[in-house]
Order: structure tokens, then sequence, then C-alpha cells
């Protein structure tokens, strides 16, 4: 992304003018609204009966009580929102437009393509998502009694965890380059992100590995959800936050590599 | 009779050699039903510490047979059809001697068969991972679970191509869809065998249609006990219902219809 301070401002407000646009686009299917907040609330029953399944004998994943399971829980409902809001529509339309050749129009405008393709379109359908985790995650946080300070400690690796989710759907999305039709790549990271639901430590130890070093799925719930409750290890948030650094650059050096491999429907 | 078996017969290899095309998108589209796979591991790891209707290995081979299943009973004909309806494609079809929904049963069968090699892929990664849970259901069990897939995929079937009769009136017919699929993640099975329920919720899940469509061709496969007769019973009621429905609102969507041309 070729940022330059000064123009930051400029990003800001296209932010703004593709956002309001996109929202009142979808203000016109008002019913499919209400829909999808009902959908989002059966989403969350099922995940917290799924967990009560669990609790509901006795048995607990090991050092989580059922208030703090709640939490990660409540992370996992709040992301899938965002990737809802914010990933699903952009990095979708990456697919749509290497496959009509539309891409070009993209590219031959005088701003960063990567922050175009990410920015251009959030959808109203995530909101229901975010605000029930959200919902969940201080209704967790008041049984145990958490302080603000907690909360706060809290949202810089869930920052650190929406960074890397992006990044992930973002060069999946760019991979699409080279194989054009896979609109369905970002159902497998959907699907492999289901695994955040609950804390890593209810996982076999060849599934740890896995969801924490091949797909970093760890560091989207578990991680955040135990700097919440105050007993993460320091070592753990900077390593979050290295890998969204690291995939983040990554992602707009891999979408450079990958356009240079574009041909368009004209040349 | 022979000429309905010579367009089946054509139907389905045309609609396989189609799905042999998108090998890589089918590839993806069955890695993102990894659910039970993950599901999978959270439930072995339970078993070993707490105390649960069913052993670590009977739970692996469970979900292993709930992600077969999910592979066997996986329908998207809502969206297909709602596309048709949109685009006015119907109008077409309506004028070939045989009923639409064929084109979309032959094509989800044909599809079914592509992804033959890659549920083999699946049965070998398990083999991997738990083989001390690896087993080999005899003949007989086999057939039975073959046949009850069968039924299951009929009765997924027919229930959403009702659902998508919808879309006669309404442009978002698969948002009814997406609502009733939560209730079929949770109450099929799919996320826990019914045996975990708690005892009154799986007494009035047993007579809604989800259970029959995984969790009883998945009990069969893994010898989970069964009650066949009342199983089959509330499986051909639900398909009753649904098919009156379906054929009902297929007679009042067509005289709503007016696609290009019609």
């Amino acid at each position: 992304m070729n940022f330059k301070l000064n123009h930051l401002g400029k990003y800001f407000q296209l932010i703004r003018l593709f956002w309001s646009t996109a929202i009142a686009a979808e203000l016109e299917y008002r019913m499919n609204f209400i829909f999808s907040a009902l959908t989002s609330l059966g989403g969350l029953a099922g995940s917290l009966f799924g967990l009560f399944l669990f609790y509901g004998q006795g048995y607990h994943f090991q050092g989580w009580s059922w208030e703090e399971a709640l939490i990660v829980v409540g992370i996992f409902t709040f992301l899938k929102g965002f990737s809802t809001a914010f990933l699903a529509a952009n990095l979708n339309r990456i697919v749509k437009h290497v496959e009509k050749g539309t891409l070009d129009f993209v590219l031959l405008k005088p701003i960063s393509s990567q922050f175009w393709l990410s920015f251009h379109s959030m959808s109203l359908w995530g909101l229901p998502d975010m605000l029930f985790g959200l919902f969940i995650v201080l209704y967790a946080g008041s049984k145990l009694e958490l302080s603000w300070l907690s909360y706060l400690s809290g949202l810089i690796p869930i920052l650190f965890g929406a960074t890397i989710l992006y990044s992930l759907w973002f060069i999946l999305g760019a991979t699409s380059i080279w194989f054009t039709k896979i609109y369905n790549i970002t159902e497998v990271l959907k699907g492999l992100m289901d695994a955040g639901r609950f804390p890593m430590v209810a996982y076999p130890v060849s599934y740890q590995v896995f969801f924490t070093f091949i797909v970093p799925v760890a560091f989207l719930t578990t991680v955040p959800a135990e700097a919440l409750l105050g007993r993460v290890n320091p070592a753990w948030v900077m390593g979050s936050g290295g890998l969204a650094i690291a995939l983040l650059w990554f992602s707009n050096q891999f979408w450079r590599f990958a356009l240079r491999f574009y041909t368009s429907a004209s040349s | 009779m022979k000429r309905l078996y010579k367009i089946f017969q054509t139907l389905l290899s045309t609609y396989y050699a189609y799905m042999l095309e998108y090998r890589a998108e089918l590839l993806l589209w069955a890695l993102s039903g990894c659910l039970p796979i993950i599901l999978m591991g959270v439930w072995t790891q339970a078993a070993q510490g707490g105390a649960f209707a069913l052993t670590s290995a009977q739970f692996a081979r469970y979900f292993l047979a709930i992600f077969l299943c999910r592979q066997l009973t996986v329908v998207w004909v809502i969206w297909e059809f709602e596309r048709e309806i949109v685009e006015g494609k119907l109008a077409f079809r309506l004028l070939q001697p045989l009923d639409p929904v064929w084109h979309h049963v032959w094509s989800h069968i044909g599809e079914r068969f592509a992804r033959l090699p890659f549920i083999a892929v699946i049965i070998g990664l398990f083999i991997l991972l738990y083989p001390s849970a690896f087993w080999i259901p005899d003949a007989g069990t086999s057939a039975l679970f073959i046949l009850v897939s069968i039924c299951a995929f009929a009765l997924q079937f027919l229930i959403q191509y009702t659902f998508a009769m919808f879309a006669f009136w309404t442009e978002k017919a698969s948002a009814i869809q997406e609502l009733w699929f939560l209730f079929h993640l949770f109450l099929s099975g799919s996320i826990a065998p019914l045996e975990v329920f708690p005892p009154g919720v799986r007494q009035v899940v047993e007579f809604l249609p989800f259970p029959y469509i995984l969790h009883f061709p998945a009990s069969i496969l893994t010898g989970l006990p069964v009650d066949y007769l009342r199983s089959f019973l509330i499986m051909g009621i639900w398909a009753g219902i649904f098919y009156a429905i379906n054929r009902y609102l297929w007679r009042k969507g067509l005289k709503q219809f007016s696609g290009m041309g019609a």
C-alpha cells in the first residue's frame, strides 16, 4: 500500500463514501436484515448449546470455566460478524473482478488497488453477529468481574486477530489471479475458522499444532480471550502482533507479485 | 419407462462430465465441510477426560461417519432454482417434456460421483490420524447405510426444493434455507451425537426431520443403537408432508411465474 501520510485524509474520506453507498444499497433490503439478525441469533444459540453439551455434563476444558469459555464464543461470534461485514463482501469480489476482466478498472484508479479492493464495500449483515458477540463478552466479563483495564488489554490482540484474518483472506483472494474461479476458497478459511469456537486446550495436541502454526486460528480467539482474562503470556501477544504485521506485509507483496501475472481481458 | 431410463442415463453422464470440470472447486467445497473433523478433535479429547455416553474411539468414528453423510447429502438446489427463476431460465426448462426437477436431481447425483475420490482421501487421512479407531463395517451394515443415505439425501433434497418454491414469490428464498440450515446444523447431530444431548431435548429433536439426515445413517454405520422402524416411519411422514406442500406450491407458483417470453 503506497500510503503517504498526507494522503491519509483522502483515504478516510474514500472509506466514508464507499461505505455510505454500500449501506444505502443494502437498506433497500430491510427484510433481509431482520432475517440475518434472526439467523445470527440462532447461530449464537447454537454455539452456546454446543458449549453447553460439554459443560452441562460436568466436563470442562482444562483451565476454562463456563464464563471463561463463553468469552471465547463471544470473540468468535464477533470475528465472524467482522468478516461478514468487512471481508466477505470485498474480498470475494476479487474473484469476480478477475473472472470478468474488470480488475483493469480497479488498477487504473489513482489509489492503491489493495486498498480499493479491501474497503470498497461493507455489509450490514455482519453487524448482528458483532453486537451479539460483544454482548456475550460483556455478559461473561461482568460475571467474572473484569475491570475496564482487562477489556482494554483484550482489545489489542483482537485487533491483531482481525488483521491476521484479513491478511489471510486477502492472500487467498489474490490467488484467484492464477486460479480464476475459486469462490469457495474463502469457505475453506471460514470452515477452519470454526475451530475458534473453543479454546485451544480443548483440542488434541496435533490439532493445536495445526491451528497455531499452520492455520493460526489460536491467535484469533484463544489468545485475545486469555489476554482479556489477564493470564496470557506476553510472548503470545507479541507473537500475535508480529504475525499480524508480517502477514499484512506479505499480503501486500503477494498482491504485487500476483498482479504481474494478471492478463486482463483486453491485453 | 424405457424413455425415462434413457433420459436419466443421459442426464447423469452429462452432469457427471460437467462436474468433473470443476474438480478444484469441488475439492474446496468438500474441504469447507471440515467442521465434523474439527469437532472430532474436541470430542475425542473430551471423552478422555469426562464421562460421556460414547468412548473416544466411538466419537472419532461417529464424526467420520457424519463427515461422510454430509458429503453424501449436501444439497444446493435452492440457489440454482432461485437463479433460474430470477433469470427467467425456467421458461426454457418448462418447454421440455420433462419435469425440471430431474435436471437438479441428476446434477446432484453426478456431483456425488465426482466427489468420491476426495472422500477416499479423507478416509485415508482418518486412518493416519486415528489408526486405533478405524473400523470396517460388515456388508449388511454397509448396504443398509447406503440405502438410508439415499433416503436421507432424498429427504434433504425434498425439503430444500420445497423452500425453493418460494422463489416464485420472493427474490430471496435462500434466506429461508439459511435459517433452516442453522437448525439442521445444531439438531441433526453434526455438532455432537444425539446421545450426549440432554434427554428432554433429544426426545423432541427425534420427532423433527433433522436427525434422520445425518445422525440416523451415521449411527447405523458406527453401530450405535437405532430404532429402525420408528426412524423410517418419521422419515416417511416428513417426506410425505414436504412432498405434498412442494407439489401444491409448484402448481401455484407456475401460475405466478412469468419468465422471459412466458
